[in-house]
């Protein structure tokens, strides 16, 4: 494996609010590697965002706060710098782009402005070279006429070109690592599939390792390597991409590809996962998807499980890879089979 | 942006018209005869007949307004009944003074009002914003006339900082060229006299200031706080620039947009209704002279001076217009 340029140990980000401590990232461990397209999956409220903008610092505070953990970017821990160093940091060596491109930009600059101004922060260059450079970023993206585009305001443009000059943005300082927060979400299948082959391409082309937050699966078996699999704060899967997809060990990965309509096969209902993300808290017990699980037993209502170790360099978060628990395992392997 | 200056122009002409349908009907809708009020109580028939006659006040209504509508286009806007002086001619050392008093006071409420709100919007909760919130609402209750006499009180009586009344020194006045006294001494080089002059200032402007101040600081804050949720603020820091530059470029800008329309009526309205101010300070200013023609039932100066302020007040807000285009390229009429 080459080097990691990202890893977070332990993460905990808590939210502290009048109904209590939220525990958005509730021990997140996730590793990067140089050049890797890492998807992050899961519901609504499973942490994803929150941990995307922890590894930026960007959580909104109060009522956030990183309360333990590491985030280690190229062996720096980013938990202890200081506002200064992560401003150096921020859309320089780690960038990150958004699920709204219809609001990330501002509506009263240009979009040259927005470009030359990223570009100017982290680089000692003049006016005009920022200038020739945010054209060229834009050429570099896909972006027609980009001679005229960088004086036009970011509504003169549709969601897909919008989310273009984002990424134009976030890759014009050459960043290590690529946060993508549901970058496309808000756009339309076509325009989606175009931004998704534009963020391969770059990956390739620039070696820039990517994080993208997700909740489409297609998605990620469209680019990502590998992915980690969140569920209520905690990652409850990961593995590489092909084997998560194949075949899924934990429940909740499971009842996810379940969850995909399939192109073969004429089905009446959509199957899902019963009930909801649950709101994440301190000191709960038993695991977090036990009363939602279809395997669940005993012991899931009382102990909260840990990450095993599986072949592969595989984890999952679920009693039935502990062995002392054959009998069930057996049984629940049986199920899914049937 | 000029096809929109013009369009914004033409839509001036009704609101043009309109007023100057309701300062004629002003005339013909107080009790009495316009030409018995000017001659007096006592004046027998004949005058009246006369006068009326010579006035135009016999010919229908329509023409008389055609008439009215003419004189305006040419500048003149009638005589003055006490002072039997032109009024285009009279008004504009009031409209000077006003028009001087305003920006300053503007100036005033612009300044610490939009940063007083920047400022607490950036440090929400703290210490600042929960003082400058508290000024903010003493500001706004706090009575014009009461502040006025307050600040005399202690800035003029008491330790004699600042002049009590008055636009300069009236026992060594100065010749007028504009009117606008600052400009006029500096047009003058006599730069004692333009010191003079703001130690003049200095008093009304805060009088007049301090309301549309507390409004701009409160609605710059709120408005600013909005502006700091928004998605593009969170890209801005994402790509690593400084909390400085988010507040003063991209977030100021965006904030702006509501206030700039509240500076914009706030404006209007102190060049209208200055009469307090105006009265208290002995500013001559447009508000007093209208007062002054109301005592006397001065007709043609009430209908002129109500007239010159609407029209001042359309001019203002053809500005605010033009700021706003400028600022904020979404918008389009």
């Amino acid at each position: 494996m080459s080097e990691i340029v990202l890893e977070l140990k332990e993460l905990h980000t808590h939210f502290f609010t009048d109904n209590g401590e939220i525990p958005a990232a509730n021990g997140v461990s996730i590793k990067v590697h140089k050049g890797e397209v890492v998807g992050i999956v899961g519901e609504s409220g499973s942490g994803k965002s929150v941990t995307s903008l922890s590894i930026m610092q960007l959580i909104p505070s109060p009522p956030g706060r990183i309360v333990s953990g590491e985030i280690n970017f190229k062996g720096e821990n980013l938990v202890r710098s200081s506002e200064k160093r992560m401003k150096k940091l921020r859309g320089n060596e780690i960038s990150m782009i958004f699920q709204e491109p219809m609001t990330s930009l501002n509506p009263l600059f240009t979009i040259g402005n927005q470009l030359i101004e990223a570009i100017r922060i982290h680089q000692k260059i003049t006016k005009k070279e920022s200038r020739q450079k945010a054209i060229k970023m834009l050429k570099l993206v896909g972006i027609p006429r980009a001679d005229a585009i960088v004086d036009e305001y970011p509504h003169q443009l549709s969601g897909g070109m919008r989310q273009r000059v984002m990424i134009a943005m976030a890759m014009s300082c050459d960043p290590e690592l690529l946060i993508a927060d549901e970058p496309t979400t808000a756009l339309d299948v076509t325009i989606q599939a175009q931004i998704l082959d534009l963020m391969r391409n770059l990956n390739k082309k620039e070696n820039t390792a990517i994080l993208l937050i997700t909740h489409d699966l297609g998605v990620v078996a469209e680019i990502c390597d590998r992915v980690v699999v969140m569920y209520a704060g905690q990652v409850v899967e990961q593995g590489t991409t092909r084997e998560i997809l194949k075949n899924p060990q934990h429940p909740y990965s499971q009842g996810l590809i379940k969850s995909l309509p399939k192109i073969h096969e004429r089905e009446q209902k959509l199957y899902s996962i019963p009930g909801i993300v649950p709101k994440p808290k301190t000191g709960g017990i038993g695991c977090n998807f036990a009363p939602r699980c279809e395997f669940a037993f005993e012991r899931c209502f009382h102990e909260a499980p840990e990450l095993y170790s599986l072949e592969d360099n595989r984890k999952s978060r679920c009693f039935l890879h502990d062995n002392n628990e054959g009998e069930v395992k057996k049984h629940a392997k049986s199920d899914i089979e049937s | 942006m000029v096809s929109y200056i013009i369009r914004r122009l033409l839509m001036m002409v009704p609101v043009l018209i309109g007023m100057t349908l309701i300062t004629f009907s002003i005339v013909h809708l107080i009790p009495g005869n316009p030409a018995q009020v000017i001659l007096g109580e006592t004046a027998n028939q004949t005058a009246i007949e006369n006068l009326e006659e010579s006035m135009g006040l016999n010919e229908p209504y329509l023409n008389q307004y055609g008439l009215y509508v003419k004189d305006l286009l040419q500048g003149d806007l009638g005589t003055s009944l006490r002072s039997n002086a032109e009024i285009s001619a009279e008004i504009w050392p009031y409209i000077a003074a006003t028009f001087e008093l305003t920006i300053f006071a503007m100036l005033f409420a612009v300044f610490i009002g939009v940063n007083a709100g920047i400022i607490s919007a950036w440090k929400q909760n703290s210490w600042f914003d929960f003082l400058a919130m508290l000024f903010a609402l003493i500001g706004v209750s706090i009575p014009v006339f009461w502040l006025a006499l307050m600040e005399q009180w202690i800035f003029a009586q008491e330790l004699g900082w600042f002049p009590a009344y008055g636009r300069q020194d009236n026992r060594d006045p100065m010749a007028p060229i504009t009117y606008f006294y600052v400009l006029d001494s500096l047009i003058h080089l006599d730069f004692s006299r333009t010191g003079t002059i703001l130690k003049h200032l200095v008093l009304p402007s805060i009088a007049l200031g301090t309301i549309p101040m507390a409004i701009i600081a409160r609605m710059t804050r709120s408005s600013m706080l909005e502006v700091m949720k928004s998605d593009y603020i969170r890209t801005v820091r994402a790509k690593g620039s400084g909390q400085f530059l988010i507040i003063y470029k991209h977030a100021l800008k965006n904030a702006m947009i509501p206030v700039l329309t509240v500076i914009g009526l706030q404006a209007g309205v102190l060049l209208g209704g200055a009469i307090l101010t105006e009265t208290i300070f002995s500013w001559p200013g447009i508000g007093r002279y209208v007062f002054e023609a109301i005592n006397y039932r001065d007709y043609p100066v009430i209908q002129s001076g109500i007239l010159v302020v609407a029209f001042i007040f359309v001019i203002i807000n053809l500005v605010v217009d033009i700021l706003y285009k400028i600022i904020d390229p979404r918008i389009n009429y």
